[in-house]
């Protein structure tokens, strides 16, 4: 086991990929260790995609190499597909047919006989809560039960090594919490999965580690707890309810926070907090002072502050807008 | 869920290469996919079975005196072309279903895959035999109501079906390769109309040649190949025997195959 461990599931080195003038992903590097959670987060158009299509054999990177589990990308593409599940962001599972079909159809093309494509099939289906509907074509599911019976396709030959790219976009939160703790599931039955994201909260999730890439490179590359350090503390909203109050309840935060105060709109309120403790001495001397609240709200940082402090640009304007 | 403990990487037996084995393996499981997928839309169905009775009847009657002074006399010019026309009007449609997948992401998925990289292709085209074959025999029992009864017999008409999908297989490459070129699949099925079109009229397929122009008869017997495919048929059907245009035409036909499996295959791995 111990052997098995050391070997990186994948260890990727200077990549690029160019589509005419735009260089798509400009050297990008990562490695993720056997058993872990990496999350690839970025805006839309940050590389995200072409980055794991050419982890997962589907492009040929322009330079740089990749290897999976100690096996090349390029000169020993056919094992590591051998060794690879994907699940890409559009489903790429038939319409026309049922669940069951779908399932079975690609254990028979990972070499399956009839029956143990069956019978993995119906497992499967049973594992990911789609047993009742597994005879029903495809036409008739929600957008989250397609996810998981994608998921569910790229799971049949048990990979050690599993891409998932934007695996909750465009869920509900129910489904997605379902999604989590699949994914976590995966990871305990000695999987390794990838995955790509565009909210952090789902990276501080699930991840052992975060990649960070914006327009091909990468910004950074640490641990969920490391990063958000890295960005900042979380953020106090306060909204008074008399906009008159707001100056004076302003200087009271900045005094107890001893940080700067921004005025969002006439009557709200936004300054950092590192402390949560400190809210109860911001609360009672606002009580004391007679100012009434109507709303309190404690923010983690949003992917356009992560982008904000990492690249000194937001991905959005929307962050300056916010502070002005 | 249950918890199924995953194999380590490397203790797997892996290996680097795909074999025949699997690549026939691939392309049955795939080709059982695409039928799957056309019984579950039996819309399809009036494309090849609807499609030549009403052509076979249109025709017929149409033209059938006209041509040929009565209908009996028609019969055996019009079966055949009738027979060339849905033949190639399916073959026209073949890439649609490849582009589909390459559209909606399953390519993505199979290319990630340890399958065979020509499996989805071939699959999905040999499924597609099943439509020549239903085309075909429905060209022969509309024929057969009509009153055609072909001098060379059942196993003539059997052999005529049996070639006509060859060739319509064969040329079917070269349609899955221009929808795999083109941007969108409506523009794919307009190019594909485009090139039947003209075809198969300028051909002896409905009209006998000797009463065109002599420059468009020139093109017609000289320069269209769909001709001697019509002509093949026809000796077929009337004297049981297979002449020169047969092997013309199977040697063209295998010849485009032979030159667009590469160029297909080239074209459908870079379009995923």
């Amino acid at each position: 086991m111990m052997k098995n461990n050391a070997i990186l599931a994948v260890e990727a080195h200077g990549l690029v990929k160019t589509f005419g003038d735009n260089r798509a992903v400009d050297g990008v590097s990562m490695s993720i260790p056997t058993g872990s959670i990496c999350a690839v987060l970025g805006p839309n158009g940050a590389g995200k995609t072409t980055t794991i299509n050419m982890l997962a054999t589907l492009s040929k990177p322009d330079a740089g190499n990749v290897k999976i589990f100690g096996y090349d990308v390029v000169r020993e593409t056919q094992i590591v597909r051998q060794l690879i599940g994907l699940t890409g962001q559009f489903a790429s599972i038939d319409e026309d047919l049922t669940a069951l079909e779908n399932l079975m159809i690609f254990g028979r093309l990972y070499g399956y006989s009839r029956k143990d494509s069956k019978r993995k099939a119906n497992e499967l289906l049973e594992e990911f809560g789609l047993s009742d509907v597994g005879s029903r074509t495809l036409s008739k599911f929600s957008g989250g039960m397609r996810r998981r019976l994608d998921l569910a396709v790229s799971l049949i030959s048990q990979p050690p090594l599993i891409f998932l790219d934007e695996p909750t976009t465009g869920l509900d939160p129910r489904t997605r919490t379902q999604m989590w703790q699949t994914i976590r599931n995966l990871v305990k039955g000695g999987s390794t999965v990838l995955l790509t994201t565009q909210y952090l909260d789902e990276a501080d999730q699930l991840a052992d580690n975060i990649v960070v890439i914006d327009k091909g490179r990468v910004v950074a590359n640490d641990t969920p707890d490391g990063l958000k350090r890295s960005v900042g503390s979380s953020s106090l909203h306060l909204t008074v309810k008399d906009a008159d109050n707001a100056a004076n309840a302003a200087q009271i935060i900045e005094r107890i926070l001893d940080a700067r105060v921004h005025l969002a709109e006439a009557s709200e309120l936004i300054a950092p907090i590192d402390n949560i403790d400190k809210l109860t001495d911001v609360l009672t001397t606002l009580k004391d002072a007679g100012i009434a609240l109507s709303g309190v709200n404690i923010l983690q940082p949003t992917l356009d502050e992560v982008f904000l402090a990492l690249t000194g640009e937001g991905s959005k304007d929307k962050k300056e807008e916010k502070l002005k | 869920m249950t918890n199924t403990t995953i194999i380590p990487a490397a203790e797997r037996k892996l290996k680097n290469r795909i074999g025949v084995g699997t690549t026939i393996r691939n392309t049955c499981t795939l080709a059982y996919r695409a039928l799957l997928k056309m019984s579950k839309n039996p819309e399809i169905f009036v494309d090849f079975v609807v499609l030549p009775v009403m052509f076979t009847l249109l025709f017929t009657f149409l033209f059938g005196g006209a041509i040929s002074g009565n209908i009996p006399n028609y019969l055996p010019i019009v079966i055949p072309g009738v027979l060339l026309m849905s033949s190639f009007t399916n073959c026209t449609t073949a890439g649609t279903k490849l582009r589909e997948d390459v559209d909606k992401g399953t390519t993505s998925r199979f290319k990630s895959m340890p399958i065979a990289r020509i499996a989805p292709l071939a699959g999905s085209l040999i499924a597609d035999l099943v439509r020549y074959i239903m085309g075909g025999t429905t060209v022969f029992v509309t024929g057969y109501i009509l009153g055609y009864r072909p001098e060379a017999g059942i196993s003539a008409v059997i052999f005529s079906i049996l070639f006509m999908m060859l060739v319509a297989w064969c040329l079917s490459w070269v349609f899955a390769f221009i929808s795999m070129c083109t941007k969108t699949i409506s523009t794919a099925s307009a190019i594909g109309v485009v090139v039947m079109f003209p075809l198969v009229f300028l051909s002896n397929a409905f009209v006998p040649a000797e009463t065109m122009p002599s420059w468009l008869q020139f093109f017609v017997l000289h320069i269209n190949p769909l001709s001697r495919v019509v002509i093949a048929v026809r000796q077929l059907l009337t004297y049981g025997t297979i002449g020169a245009d047969f092997w013309f035409a199977l040697f063209c036909t295998l010849a485009i195959l032979v030159v667009f499996i590469p160029l297909t295959l080239n074209a459908y791995n870079r379009k995923a």
